[in-house]
């Protein structure tokens, strides 16, 4: 204890000046935010008279949590959100997987141009993404509703029924393939050893595909999967720049875009309590994700 | 695994014998009919046409002219080649805001590329290196934080920074995008495994400076560093919500957001061939970022993946 203590304090100098300057701006960037938005979630600005008079901060409690769970159009974005998540994420792993089982295979030639390839979206910004997808499912001047229209079929990609899945569409395009290199490369980490005996004992082909190789990847698709998650629960972007061909998608599709509308309409406080709540979310689905998982793992 | 200590010993007379005979030869995983390697082939070729189809769209398009973009074959050539007069419109359209964007984005990306990872590798390097009190509380919270989503930050930010009176300046945008948690996360690993003890221990007894050291340690650091700059890189170029929210000025805007506020235009003043040969610009520093530095990023994900 006598010798230890000097020598922690010694390596904490040591340390110190390569830390701070990250932590510094650490607190700044997170740690602030974050508390200043729990703390202002908790008040309200009241405006006398017709919002003529002068405004004054008030403690409002648990007042703007209860309205964020109120407002039928955040719990609306909250369901819309979390359908295109039920239905893309796993889709998009499942392609994922299976394309990174693909190429780990002895069978593919090209291997490189196949991960190149599967790559490039990934490569294109979000954003950009979604304006290229916004001019494809554009009704009057999209490709391939013209192609559809020439066959016969009245395609269109901008109906509220078809918005989830024209969403869900440039999500997957722009993730499977990153998601895919993920898988891969947790494939091409499997020792050639463990796959030898496995065909030693009759399992090859796909069976050792499924049997040997799909479990011993599994911490890279729980990377995967909490990742893609939490990419869904953050859904902006996309629907942003689709409003341009969608004038019936709402301003609040998603809770991102709720929260953005009600900064824009200076409701400061509001917009805190709706990313408080948002923020909460999205921590106990990713911590459910691991637990559950860590639980598939020992048993 | 599981399969081979379930099968009974009743099995191994049979499978013994010949594969005893092939091992040498063929791999028995590399054993694989001509049908099922067509099909996999041809499932691979589908899904690369899938992903490259709406990027071939963009490149076709840029080089069309503006009465063509939506008329004719969408995934093909149009009759002339236009994407000369393109990019000159597009760098000519509103006073050439364009570069401008394009030189901003470039600032917030490279900068705070380049910031971001020596702040962030210098304090992964001393999380691996030194075994200081709070270590583990300081990585915890940065690995926390690694899973907080960007966006649901944004919102926050945009709060504090309209509370200190930043919104709307070039620092709104640069000072969040110098701090990466994932950055002190992959570094950390990458130290630790990297960068031997006898180093430290050897500079120290040489009466070199902790940073001498650092200096030292940077070296063995360089494939992570790489790494953690693109991947930052691509975050910053990419971002979209922040600087949306925080930018109102057209002039300090990033590429992303100028474009989409074109794209809102439907149309008018600005063309759509001029979008879509802006979009196409936009997106070639970050390939050329990618190809540069392919060696290093094809790696850094495999580390991100494994660990």
């Amino acid at each position: 204890m006598t010798r230890q203590r000097p020598s922690r304090l010694r390596e904490l100098r040591r340390a110190a000046p390569f830390v701070l300057p990250f932590l510094l701006l650490f607190v700044v960037v997170y740690l602030v935010p974050t508390g200043y938005s729990v703390v202002q979630s908790f008040f309200a600005v009241k405006r006398s008279g017709l919002g003529l008079g002068g405004a004054e901060t008030v403690f409002a409690g648990l007042g703007n949590y209860l309205r964020v769970f109120q407002d039928g159009d955040f719990i609306a974005s909250l369901g819309r959100v979390g359908f295109i998540g039920v239905i893309q994420v796993p889709v998009m792993l499942g392609i994922a997987l299976f394309l990174a089982l693909l190429l780990d295979s002895s069978v593919p030639k090209g291997r490189k141009f196949f991960r190149i390839a599967y790559f490039v979206p990934y490569g294109l910004p979000g954003v950009i993404a979604a304006l290229v997808w916004s001019f494809l499912y554009a009704p009057t001047l999209s490709p391939i509703a013209g192609f559809f229209a020439s066959i016969g079929v009245d395609a269109s990609f901008v109906t509220d029924g078809a918005l989830p899945f024209s969403i869900a569409n440039i999500l997957t395009w722009a993730w499977t393939g990153y998601n895919t290199i993920l898988i891969f490369a947790a494939l091409q980490a499997i020792p050639e050893e463990t796959m030898e005996a496995a065909a030693l004992d009759g399992c090859s082909g796909w069976k050792a595909a499924l049997l040997i190789k799909v479990p011993l990847v599994r911490p890279a698709l729980l990377l995967t999967l909490v990742f893609s998650i939490i990419g869904t629960s953050q859904l902006y972007n996309e629907p942003v720049t689709m409003k341009s061909v969608a004038p019936n998608l709402p301003s609040t599709y998603t809770p991102i875009m709720a929260a953005v509308r009600s900064l824009s309409a200076n409701d400061f406080n509001y917009a805190a309590a709706q990313s408080v709540v948002l923020g909460a979310l999205i921590c106990v689905l990713s911590v459910l994700v691991f637990r559950a998982s860590a639980r598939s793992v020992t048993r | 695994m599981t399969a081979a200590l379930q099968s009974p010993p009743r099995t191994e007379p049979a499978a013994k014998a010949p594969s005893r005979r092939k091992r040498p030869r063929t791999h028995p995983l590399r054993t694989v009919s001509p049908v099922s390697r067509a099909f996999v082939l041809a499932v691979m070729t589908l899904f690369a046409v899938y992903f490259l189809l709406p990027v071939w769209w963009l490149v076709v398009s840029a080089t069309k002219g503006g009465g063509e973009v939506f008329s004719g074959n969408g995934f093909w050539f149009g009759e002339d080649f236009a994407l000369v007069e393109n990019v000159q419109t597009l760098f000519q359209a509103q006073g050439g805001i364009y570069a401008r964007w394009l030189l901003n984005s470039l600032l917030y990306a490279v900068g705070g590329g380049i910031v971001s990872t020596i702040l962030a590798s210098m304090c992964g390097y001393a999380l691996a290196k030194f075994s200081f009190p709070g270590r583990e509380a300081v990585f915890g919270t940065v690995l926390a934080a690694v899973l907080l989503p960007a966006p649901v930050l944004a919102i926050p930010l945009y709060l504090v920074f309209s509370f200190t009176g930043t919104i709307n300046t070039f620092w709104a945008v640069f000072i969040p995008s110098i701090v990466s948690p994932f950055g002190v996360y992959l570094s950390r690993i990458y130290a630790a495994s990297s960068i031997p003890d006898a180093l430290l221990e050897a500079g120290r007894m040489d009466g070199a400076g902790e940073l001498r050291i650092f200096a030292m340690g940077v070296r063995l650091m360089a494939p992570a560093m790489v790494t953690i700059f693109l991947f930052q890189f691509v975050a910053i170029w990419t971002n979209f919500l922040l600087p949306s929210l925080m930018l109102a000025d057209t002039s300090l805007q990033p590429v992303t957001v100028g474009l989409v506020g074109w794209r809102e235009l439907q149309g008018y003043p600005i063309g759509y061939s001029t979008v879509v040969t802006g979009a196409l610009v936009s997106v070639v520093p970050v390939v050329a970022m990618f190809l540069s530095l392919q060696s290093f990023w094809s790696k850094g994900l495999a580390t991100g993946a494994v660990k």
